[in-house]
């Protein structure tokens, strides 16, 4: 075992995996994120907790993910290299295992102009694919970025990352996982999917590389709330691209929300049959009371129980 | 070149007003060939405070001048006399000629900035520039096929494209290329794509503003 995490160990056993993910609160009331958390326990094999995610200032990564250990409960760390030099990552890193936080997503993060703080100056000193290395050298080799220095204790992270299918240029995506991979990532959680063709397309390019069989591959999916979300999402979020034919169910759906998780479910079906897919990702942005429902109707409850050591 | 813009009319006319002789002081080279701060564009901003002032019923004094360029010491000596005789100097020239004019004039002299020095770019077409490098020290464009991510990426990324590039153009904004599918392309195009298989490390960023202010020592050249 890498890190020994509940996430680790239920991938490793060959389950297939749930991971949920959490938005902290854009102050420091503890209330919301019990209010979100509750809604995961019990549906989720471990819940990735953003870090000032499109660059909106919230409670931090680390700090809520110790919260969520004290209740009990398995937080994904995410980290963007947008704020921080190798310094504070890797002081945080010590700090964040320290209490208790065994899994972390690398990442570079959305630029600070579309958050609240645009007049920010950025920082990426290092990128997600060095972040990733600059772990697994913590971990494995027990020593800081440049291998020089020793670390005290021990650094235990199973260590993730994304992979974004839909942006472009097509053909490097492949190449971007393969070098995540090279860098020594152990779990993937891909953007959310709605182009399914796509993300087929790609899962041939994984497994036609051999890639499925190093690294576990997460599949993301956001259940869409209304016609309005399908399209606001389709025009404006970055990277996110959502078939017409998606949109129009969204859009003439008496019932939005419950046609949103029906095709949650139905994308859950298809993506457990496709190779390489090892678990889903669910996005259920300000939506978290919805995750119990998909996970039941999936027919993906109850979560496997796996030893606590 | 190293280009820049001309502050906005109002920020120079309050920068100036406990003044009442006043020196413009362009310069000949790269604000020059960027039209933010060469001769022509000295002359425009002294009539417009003229103008002004008159307008104002002030009574200003303004001379003009425009070096060879302010970076270098032989072309501001020969001008200090009038430097001397202005209350305050406006340079037009860059963050550099501002600073070593006044370096060279001495402490007494004051020299305001006329211009917001930019960065390092071309003139790519008519009135458009764009930045091509941020002076980083430590030049990796050998191995971006001739395209720098530190300048030219919003992420100074090494390991790019990162998952907000869309149809060729920067998460940031949709006028904005990636640099990375510049990248790409290039690579593609001269059959040379497994470069981007590799990893590029960490960059040392040492050579580069966060390591302190720089210089460049040449042993061979100094007295
Ligand atoms: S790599 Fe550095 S030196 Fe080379 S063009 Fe880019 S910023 Fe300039
Ligand atoms: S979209 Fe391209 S240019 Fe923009 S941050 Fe990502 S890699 Fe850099």
């Amino acid at each position: 075992m890498k890190a020994g995490s509940n996430l680790e160990k239920i991938l490793e056993k060959g389950e297939f995996a749930v991971t949920g993910e959490l938005g902290p609160p854009k102050g420091n009331d503890i209330e919301v994120i019990k209010k979100k958390a509750e809604h995961l326990r019990g549906n989720v094999d471990a819940i990735n907790v953003t870090d000032n995610q499109t660059a909106v200032v919230r409670m931090s990564s680390i700090a809520t993910c110790a919260l969520l250990v004290q209740m009990g409960l398995e937080p994904v760390m995410q980290m963007v290299t947008r704020d921080r030099n190798r310094i504070a990552i890797q002081s945080d890193i010590f700090g964040a295992t320290a209490l208790g936080i065994k899994n972390m997503l690398c990442l570079s993060g959305d630029h600070q102009i579309f958050g609240n703080q645009k007049e920010a100056a950025n920082v990426f000193d290092i990128d997600s694919i060095q972040l990733i290395q600059c772990v697994k050298a913590m971990r494995d080799e027990g020593t800081l970025l440049g291998g020089q220095e020793k670390i005290e204790g021990q650094v235990r992270l199973f260590i993730g990352a994304a992979a974004n299918p839909f942006a472009d240029p097509f053909e490097f995506r492949v190449v971007r996982l393969a070098k995540k991979v090279k860098a020594g990532v152990d779990f993937i959680q891909t953007q959310c999917i709605y182009d399914m063709d796509r993300f087929k397309e790609w899962m041939r390019m994984v497994t036609d590389r051999g890639l499925h069989e190093k690294v576990h591959i997460l599949a993301g999916i956001t259940p869409l709330k209304s016609g309005g979300m399908a399209r606001y999402m389709a025009k404006n979020v970055a990277g996110i691209t959502i078939p017409d034919k998606i949109i129009a169910r969204m859009v003439k759906a008496k019932d939005a929300r419950e046609e949103g998780m029906k095709i949650c479910v139905e994308q859950i079906e298809e993506l457990r049959q496709i190779k390489g897919v090892h678990g889903i990702h669910i996005m259920a942005i300000e939506w978290e009371e919805v995750v119990p429902e998909i996970v039941k109707r999936a027919g993906l409850l109850p979560r496997p129980k796996v030893s606590k050591n | 070149m190293i280009v820049g813009e001309r502050k906005p009319l109002e920020e120079i006319r309050a920068m100036l007003d406990p003044y009442r002789k006043i020196l413009i002081l362009g310069c000949g080279e790269c604000v020059s060939v960027c039209m933010a701060g060469g001769e022509k564009e000295v002359g425009i901003l002294a009539s417009q405070l003229r103008m002004l002032y008159k307008r104002q019923g002030r009574e200003v004094e303004i001379g003009e001048v425009t070096l060879i360029r302010q970076c270098d010491r032989e072309y501001i000596e020969p001008h200090l006399d009038k430097i001397y005789q202005a209350d305050v100097v406006l340079s037009m020239a860059c963050g550099v000629g501002v600073q070593f004019v006044g370096e060279v004039a001495g402490e007494e002299v004051i020299v305001l900035p006329a211009l917001n020095t930019k960065f390092y770019g071309v003139n790519l077409e008519a009135g458009m520039w764009a930045e091509r490098c941020a002076g980083c020290g430590d030049c990796v464009l050998d191995k971006t096929a001739g395209i720098c991510p530190i300048a030219r990426c919003a992420k100074r990324l090494l390991n790019g494209p990162c998952g907000g590039s869309q149809g060729g153009r920067c998460e940031i904004n949709p006028e904005v290329e990636c640099a990375w599918q510049l990248i790409h392309e290039r690579l593609k195009a001269r059959g040379q794509l497994e470069l981007l298989e590799e990893i590029v490390p960490a960059k040392n960023w040492k050579p580069s503003l966060s390591g302190g202010p720089r210089k460049v020592i040449r042993e061979d050249l100094r007295l």
